[in-house]
């Protein structure tokens, strides 16, 4: 008679149910600890899955020097060699895919400001910026492009 | 720049000097506002089991509503939250695939844990008013009557035996939830000041002290409020009984409630007290060991920050209330005074502990200043700024005043206990 | 009176399986899943920063933004770099204007402008996602959207993460943020997708100065492998106990 003291006990018991029975549906199937344990490693095991196809965009130099053999021969070997093609260019993803239909997939950026990420003179002496051959922006050939006088395949070659 | 372009946080977030490049304010006003919430419902829940576990009788009324109140305020915990996730639809995840080593996984839990006992304990103690109201609601007419007895049928879960013996078990069951209820109410909030107090990486924040406190000025803040919201309530309906013209029944309303408030004035003292006591010794101790963030925490807290935390929070929110509650010849007046600069304490203390957190870089070599969004442009806007926030401050009235249509906590003749 | 008393221990009873019931939510893989999952890896991959070799181009950044997806005008990015320019007067002057994203063009800080004879000492230090042992941002996640790799990368998963930003706040170095267009939490990954194609990520490629390398620990014939083993290298922020895996070669006392 006095056991409905109890009722309040079952219905929470079934709302609990509710919520884990709720969780069979919706936590995905392959959800739990893989790895080293359950602190570090409580997961979707999909998600890493998800992560290996994210597309991947930049290319490396090796996929350029194959076609684009005159500007490989006059960068290896310039002190421009070490920089990859796609710091300048862009990512060459796809390329050459729609080439051929006249779609531009790689960029040609000729802004004084590429070139001053690296050659911008800051007076850093003592350091391996200092190191670097640099201009000051506003005394030297103000808002022209640097690739009008300076290679930048191998900058000292001629334009 | 697309409204998908908009980064969280940079419309609310100045720099000045070195900040990381990623470091914005992401735990805004909603953020400020779940604590709040939670420490009213741990501090109304305790207020009540004053009386039903400790015995202290001249709180029976003030129990009855702060109980439903503490019921009131529990969904409004949820919503600060839900304004702030920036996926809020899978914010019932913390239930599905908690991850216990977070503080916040353990919320889920323990605040479902805690309505569930709230709700048990306010069955046990309305359950005989349910069964008298269906056999009242049998006899009239009517659409409504027959919605509201549907409700009380349900509510009652199937157990209509009214017996002394039945009420008696009722009795005991309320005080044993009642009693049970009061360390999860702590567990509770003490979550809260867990979820700060552990991160490491805020040298603010980072404190073994920070649960505790919490707690504390949960308390505080929620005796004050069930305090304010039933001096409010009960000056009422005595001003409408006056108007009535039975002014007899004004006058000893007022007298119950004198003494009520009286006793709980001493309860929110002493918590009060503590509170602040632990919060001082906080700071000296970080003066005096001066760790590396010391000098930018100091220039925060002394500089940037000191109104925030010496003239809003302790002067105006802590101190000035103590004085207003222990000098001689208190009033009605001065006690709802004092209860109101408590509560903006307590808003005060939440405040300068998540934005404060918040107004120094991980560099300690910056600051980010935070300026509330007033008038919303955008979605994101509005859930952080201050309509965001009155929204929230709103909604326990509002439930509140349904809640009580079902279970009447302000009657004299509803009973209870 | 028994009857309450047996009421609190069924009610007690019934909370603590109702505590235990979400582990329920844990499932069972197939054993060639788990056994693939948990493996000792190969490999534990750890960046190699040299600040002595950085000269702030930039390009790092310009390069993971794209690589990454990271809206390229977006004040956030998963990789920066840092400028420090220590003045003879002792001052520490620190920036990085969109995380070094277009470079360092000039000694404009903060509306000042430093003089060069004024300086006393000046480096660039390359930062990310430190892809820790003992990661707190990971410890912190409320729902498992965020774990590491048996290969000690730290990853989230977009489909779960609810946006909450516990992982943010403790992350002691910054590394991770909202992403404004996916709206979950982001941040190196050290280019999983590239590094499990055997591709360098995309940092690592950009950096024409060998200032930003990656290393596998596990293979000890790895040339950045041995410089980390033989040469003194030092961490950020070890205090925190976090056990960063980016060793840097050239950290002063000053970087923050």
């Amino acid at each position: 008679m006095k056991r409905h003291v109890l009722n309040p006990l079952w219905a929470s018991l079934a709302i609990v149910g509710v919520i884990i029975g709720g969780g069979r549906f919706l936590v995905p199937d392959d959800f739990g600890v893989h790895g080293r344990n359950f602190t570090y490693g409580y997961y979707r095991l999909g998600s890493l899955q998800d992560w290996k196809d994210f597309p991947v965009k930049y290319q490396g130099r090796d996929s350029c020097t194959e076609c684009h053999e005159e500007n490989t021969r006059l960068n290896s070997g310039s002190v421009h060699a070490d920089i990859q093609c796609e710091n300048c260019h862009g990512p060459a993803a796809n390329h050459p895919d729609g080439v051929a239909d006249g779609v531009q997939s790689v960029s040609i950026d000729t802004s004084r400001e590429l070139c001053l990420r690296c050659h911008a003179y800051l007076g850093y002496t003592n350091s391996s910026r200092g190191a670097m051959p640099s201009v000051e922006d506003s005394r030297h050939r103000r808002r022209r492009e640097c690739s009008g006088c300076h290679n930048p395949h191998n900058p000292r070659e001629e334009s | 720049m697309t409204d998908d372009m908009i980064v969280h946080g940079v419309e609310w977030t100045v720099k000045e000097l070195f900040v990381y490049p990623n470091e914005f304010i992401y735990w805004a006003i909603q953020i400020v506002m779940y604590p709040f919430v939670t420490g009213l419902v741990a501090g109304a829940f305790v207020l009540s089991s004053l009386y039903h576990v400790f015995g202290q009788k001249d709180l029976k009324d003030i129990a009855q509503f702060s109980l439903v109140f503490s019921l009131a305020l529990l969904p409004v915990a949820m919503v600060p939250l839900l304004l702030h996730l920036q996926q809020p639809l899978r914010g019932i995840e913390p239930l599905l695939t908690p991850h216990f080593t977070s503080a916040i996984a353990a919320f889920g839990i323990v605040i479902t844990v805690y309505g569930l006992i709230v709700m048990a304990e306010i069955w046990f103690v309305y359950r005989e008013y349910f069964v008298a109201q269906i056999q009242e609601l049998k006899n009239q007419p009517g659409l409504l009557s027959f919605l509201r007895r549907s409700v009380y049928r349900v509510l009652t879960i199937g157990a209509s035996d009214v017996s002394d013996a039945a009420i008696h078990a009722d009795k005991k069951a309320a005080t044993i939830m009642a009693a049970v209820g009061i360390p999860t109410a702590c567990f509770l909030h003490g979550y809260a000041g867990f979820i700060f107090g552990s991160v490491k990486a805020n040298a603010l924040w980072m404190s073994p002290l920070m649960p505790v406190i919490f707690i504390l000025s949960a308390v505080v803040s929620g005796i004050a409020l069930c305090m304010l919201t039933y001096i409010v309530i009960k000056e009422w309906q005595a001003f409408w009984r006056r108007r009535g013209g039975s002014s007899l029944e004004a006058a000893e309303i007022k007298g119950a409630e004198m003494t009520i408030i009286t006793k709980a004035s001493k309860f929110l003292l002493a918590f009060l007290v503590v509170a602040i006591a632990l919060e001082l010794l906080d700071l000296i101790f970080r003066g005096y060991t001066a760790m590396k963030s010391w000098d930018i925490l100091r220039s925060v807290m002394y500089g940037k920050d000191f109104i925030n935390i010496f003239v809003l929070q302790y002067t105006l929110g802590n101190i000035v209330p103590v004085a207003l509650l222990l000098l001689p010849g208190r009033t009605l007046r001065r006690t709802v005074l004092a209860l109101v600069l408590i509560l903006f304490g307590v808003f005060m203390m939440r405040w300068n502990v998540v934005i404060g957190g918040q107004a120094f870089s991980l560099s300690f070599s910056g600051y980010m200043h935070y300026e509330l969004p007033i008038i919303p442009h955008d979605l994101a806007t509005f859930k952080e700024g201050l309509f965001g926030a009155l929204t929230v401050m709103a909604l326990p009235f509002i439930i509140f005043w349904i809640l009580n249509k079902f279970v009447p906590s302000l009657a004299r003749d509803a009973e209870g206990s | 009176m028994t009857c309450s008393r047996r009421d609190f221990l069924k009610e007690a009873a019934g909370t603590a399986a109702a505590s235990a019931l979400p582990l329920s939510a844990f499932v069972l893989l197939s054993p060639e899943e788990a056994r693939a999952a948990v493996a000792d890896s190969k490999a534990r991959y750890a960046f190699l920063i040299d600040t002595n070799k950085c000269i702030g181009c930039g390009l790092c950044v310009k390069a993971c933004k794209i690589e990454n997806e990271v809206p390229y005008d977006a004040p956030v990015t998963r990789n920066w770099v840092e400028r420090y320019i220590i003045t003879k007067d002792g001052k520490v002057h620190i920036d990085s204007p969109m995380g070094g994203r277009d470079g360092f063009l000039d000694n404009n800080m903060y509306g000042e402008e430093i003089d060069p004879e004024d300086i006393a000492k000046t480096f660039f230090v390359p930062k990310g996602c430190n892809h820790c042992d003992n990661p707190p941002c990971v410890q912190v996640c409320p729902v498992g959207a965020t774990y590491q790799t048996n290969e000690g990368v730290v990853l989230i998963d977009r489909d779960w993460c609810m946006g909450c930003a516990y992982c943010i706040m403790a992350c002691p170095f910054g590394a991770r943020f909202f992403h404004p267009v996916h709206k979950v939490a982001d941040k190196c990954t050290f280019c999983y997708h590239r590094i499990k194609k055997g591709l360098l990520p995309a940092c690592v490629q950009a950096c024409a100065f060998g200032a930003r390398r990656i290393a596998n620990l596990k293979d000890l014939d790895d040339p950045a492998t041995k410089v980390i083993m033989t040469e003194r290298v030092a961490v950020l922020k070890d205090l925190y106990g976090t056990k960063p895996h980016a060793f840097y070669l050239g950290l002063d006392h000053d970087v923050r």
